[in-house]
């Protein structure tokens, strides 16, 4: 039987998939409270420590750019309403607090003060200044619990004309483009499609449910752990690498062979 | 065969064996002799003198992999099931489970993951289609560069251009017919070409999907056009092409004893034979190789096809690259007229580089000669720096080609270096028109750089690392005759013919010029003979003096090397 098919059937497998996904969360410790959209909701659930050191982190490093009233300057957007959701997307992937302006603010390494604690004080301080999209519960974005062939219809439909087949990016206009799906976690995964980070549109819930959302996460999750069946995966961007290789291996291989096969002669001659 | 053309052959190998047969064959066609009359044939076409120059290998890579083509192929037939019917996925591939699709997609799954060596299979169908179709562009340019296609063998020249657009067609039918999202993405601009034909498109789309794409009749008569009727003219117009060649013999590269008249090199049997045999194990093992270690088209990744969805990323094999290049480069542009659109920005990209170099390859043999005049049978090959125009128009063409090609991945690349797509876009308009020309002169250029260099070695010598010192303190370093194989190798050079009348080197000729070159085609015609014939520079076979004639009349940089020669 076929390799993949028969590791997929393991009975490991399936634990193997939940390690997998609660490693990744696991590190993360969130503020679970989808309801709390408002500075209210922040303080009714005992999360008024975090809004305090929230606000000075923001005042030390976000301010700059974003204004000390979350209003906005020349280099920043505002952040009234973005919600918990974009600051933890854009905090936990690295991006911001933003290095130096270009068409888009990169995932990149994380400055050291940044961590669980820090970015769920920033978010709790951003929500309580007009609310936006929570950060979603562990159990909203648990691989584990979608449906990866109804999630991988809806990330066709939805997410590959930017962010190619597999999730492996793929170039916008202007200089922008759709980052590769690989390093994401699930969390972000959800968070990007409720915040529409930069040119990415958002997906709120009444255009794609958050069991959908879970779907969707499920088929990213699992397509890109997966093992290519058929050899080296060559980055998984089709045909311009397999191209690539035809050329530079295939052709590259055969010249070589037919200069071989046909100077043995000479030498014995000579 | 050989008193028809009036060639002999000659081998080098086995010299005491030339007028001998071996026993191998010897036994063998006296027993086909005595039954079918055959053995005469079979001694005569076994001693067939086949060259040794390693570029002459390179058109079997296609045939051999077109063996290996026909037998994967038939191994896919056995499963594939070309049809568009609507299923529901229920195979082992957990990510599409209950997923919708046509049968021919969920079949293609079915030998992927769950056929034994089905996925083998199909990556080595598909490596050896890539390799298919490269190895007769390689193979294509070694003829094109030595001028082996020219007279007698102009149409062998066009059967091989007719196989390189019967399977560029064919691999493009073979790409769709496993109905994934990326093939679907092919046949749309497939249909959006067709379509965008001035009055007749819409009937042709509509007569080749049977009615509103994508209907549901294309990926049958894809089949029936991938497995039967194309390969079976493949097959046809590939034997064509092998028995004129046999019958018309090999060109060879120039060399000592090489003649219009003869062939030098090592029989088909046994040498060349075991040499080919080899040659298709490695194109064999080249693509298991590949077939086995790199995973080529993915379809279980990709999903089925809904003319809905599209992915980035989204390229053609790489032989339908510069088409997706030429269409990326062009401006939206458009004719309205009468309430008729014209959509330039499909029509020209899809059509105009495809003309160009298509029709400019089949021309090609056909105005070489009405601008040289030159109707001889040529048996001997040029040196690609002997011929410095044809050389430089070949590499302008594959530089274009070559530009388009690579802007068919634009944004891959955009994505992968961090480049603006817009940069890609606009650099490529302004190259695909300045890269042709200024390739062209480089090429020119180092062309007659090479010639020069030749009638260097020839007339002086080559270095030979001892170095001198004359009694007046001064070192020198003493030249040696090159070795008698380069040498001869070097003096295989000709002229390039020209128009007879159309003058000599720069200079327009004296008098009336001949009936065919009055008028202002006429004259054009001598003048291209003018620049394109002739000798540039001279390599002459005394020893010490450079021919001064031939040296005034080069082109290009450098003054030959006089300084190292202090003889
Ligand atoms: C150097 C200036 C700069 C700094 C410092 C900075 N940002 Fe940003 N931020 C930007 C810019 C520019 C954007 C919009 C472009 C982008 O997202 O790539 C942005 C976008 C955002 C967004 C997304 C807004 C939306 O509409 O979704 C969030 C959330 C955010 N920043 C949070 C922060 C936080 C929290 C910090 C401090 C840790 C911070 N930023 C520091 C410049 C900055
Ligand atoms: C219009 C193009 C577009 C579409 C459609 C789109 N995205 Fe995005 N996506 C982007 C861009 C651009 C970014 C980068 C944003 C940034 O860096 O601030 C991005 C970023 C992301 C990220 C963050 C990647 C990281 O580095 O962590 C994820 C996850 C993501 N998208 C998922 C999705 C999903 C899921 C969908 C489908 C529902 C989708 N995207 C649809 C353009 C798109």
């Amino acid at each position: 039987m076929n390799r993949i098919t028969a590791r997929r059937r393991h009975p490991l497998a399936r634990y193997a998939v939940l390690l997998f996904a609660l490693a990744l969360l696991g590190g993360v410790y969130t503020v679970a409270a989808p309801a709390g959209q408002s500075a209210d909701a922040a303080i009714a659930s005992g999360k008024v420590d975090d809004v305090a050191a929230g606000k000075k982190l923001f005042e030390q490093s976000c301010a700059s750019c974003h204004g000390l009233n979350l209003e906005g300057t020349k280099t920043g957007p505002t952040l009234v309403g973005v919600g918990a959701a974009a600051v933890d997307f854009q905090v936990s992937s690295g991006r911001m607090p933003a290095a130096q302006p270009g068409a888009q603010a990169p995932r990149k390494q994380k400055y050291p003060w940044v961590n669980e604690t820090t970015i769920r004080q920033l978010a709790a301080y951003v929500q309580s200044k007009g609310g936006g999209p929570a950060v979603p519960s562990d159990d909203a974005v648990d691989p584990a619990k979608g449906n990866s062939a109804k999630g991988g219809e809806l990330f066709r439909a939805n997410c590959i004309q930017c962010h190619n087949f597999v999730g492996a990016g793929g170039a916008l206009t202007e200089g922008k483009y759709a980052p590769d799906l690989n390093s994401s976690t699930p969390k972000q995964i959800y968070e990007a499609m409720v915040t529409g980070p930069q040119a990415m549109p958002p997906f709120n819930d009444s255009t794609i449910t958050p069991e959908q959302k879970r779907d969707m996460i499920a088929y990213i999750v699992e397509v890109r752990g997966q093992k290519d069946p058929g050899g080296f995966g060559l980055g998984r961007i089709g045909p311009v690498t397999e191209g690539l290789a035809l050329w530079v291996v295939g052709i590259s291989l055969l010249v070589l062979a037919a200069i071989w096969i046909t100077a043995k002669r000479r030498q014995k001659k000579s | 065969m050989s008193a028809k053309i009036g060639i002999n052959e000659k081998s080098t190998v086995h010299q005491p064996s030339i007028t001998e047969t071996p026993k191998a064959i010897a036994g063998v066609s006296t027993y086909l002799d005595d039954r079918l009359g055959a053995g005469n044939f079979l001694k005569r076409n076994l001693r067939k003198i086949f060259p040794d120059h390693w570029s002459f290998l390179l058109g079997e890579i296609a045939l051999y992999s077109f063996i290996i083509l026909l037998l994967t192929g038939t191994f896919l037939t056995f499963w594939f099931k070309p049809s568009m019917a609507h299923v529901v996925y229920d195979g082992v591939y957990e990510p599409l489970k209950g997923v919708g699709m046509s049968e021919a997609y969920a079949s293609s799954l079915h030998i992927s993951l769950e056929v034994r060596g089905g996925l083998l299979m199909r990556q080595m169908h598909h490596w050896a289609a890539l390799l298919f179709v490269a190895g007769m562009m390689v193979h294509m340019l070694r003829v094109f560069f030595t001028g082996a296609y020219r007279k007698p063998r102009e149409l062998n020249w066009l059967i091989g251009i007719l196989l390189l657009t019967l399977a560029l067609v064919e691999g493009l039918t073979g790409y769709s017919l496993p109905d994934d999202l990326l093939s679907g993405a092919g046949l749309r601009i497939t249909e959006g070409v067709m379509i965008s034909l001035p009055l007749v498109g819409s009937y042709i789309t509509f007569f080749l999907f049977g009615g509103e794409y994508p209907g549901t009749d294309i990926i049958s008569r894809f089949f029936t056009l991938h497995v039967l009727l194309i390969p079976g003219i493949l097959l046809a117009l590939i034997s064509a092409h092998m028995i004129l060649m046999w019958v018309q013999k090999h060109t060879q590269m120039p060399g000592k004893d090489r003649k219009n008249t003869n062939v030098v090199g090592a029989p088909f049997y046994p040498a060349f034979m075991a040499k080919a045999g080899a040659y298709f194990l490695f194109t064999f093992a080249v693509t298991a190789g590949l077939g086995t270690f790199a995973q080529i088209n993915p379809i279980w990744l990709f999903g089925p096809y809904t003319p809905a969805d599209i992915s980035a990323g989204s390229q053609p094999d790489f032989y339908m690259g510069f088409l997706e290049g030429s269409l990326r480069l062009m401006p939206a542009w458009e004719i309205n007229f009468l309430g008729y659109t014209l959509p330039l920005s499909v029509i020209i990209p899809a059509l105009l580089p495809l003309g160009i170099i298509m029709t400019g390859l089949a021309l090609y043999p056909f105005l070489e000669q009405w601008v040289t005049g030159d109707r001889r049978e040529h048996h001997v090959c040029d040196r690609p720096r002997n011929n410095p125009h044809r050389t430089s128009i070949g590499m302008a063409a594959i530089s274009f080609y070559g530009l388009l090609w690579l802007l068919g991945a634009n944004d891959e690349i955009s994505a992968k270096f961090q480049i603006s797509l817009f940069v890609t876009t606009i650099v490529g308009r302004v190259l695909v028109f300045v890269l042709p020309v200024v390739t062209y002169i480089v090429t020119y250029s180092i062309c007659i750089g090479l010639q020069r260099k030749d009638a260097e070695v020839i007339g002086h010598g080559v270095e030979s690392g001892v170095i001198k010192r004359l009694p007046s303190g001064e070192y020198i370093e003493i030249h040696v005759p090159p070795a008698d194989d380069i040498a001869d190798h070097m003096l295989g050079k000709r002229p390039v013919a020209m128009l007879p009348g159309a003058g000599d080197g720069e200079a327009e000729p004296e008098g009336v010029p001949p009936k065919a070159l009055r008028g202002p085609i006429g004259k054009l015609r001598a003048k291209m003979s003018r620049a394109y014939g002739g000798e540039k520079v001279a390599i002459d076979d005394g020893h010490g003096h450079h021919d001064d004639h031939g040296e005034h009349a080069a082109i290009g940089a450098g003054d030959g090397g006089h300084s190292n020669d202090k003889k």
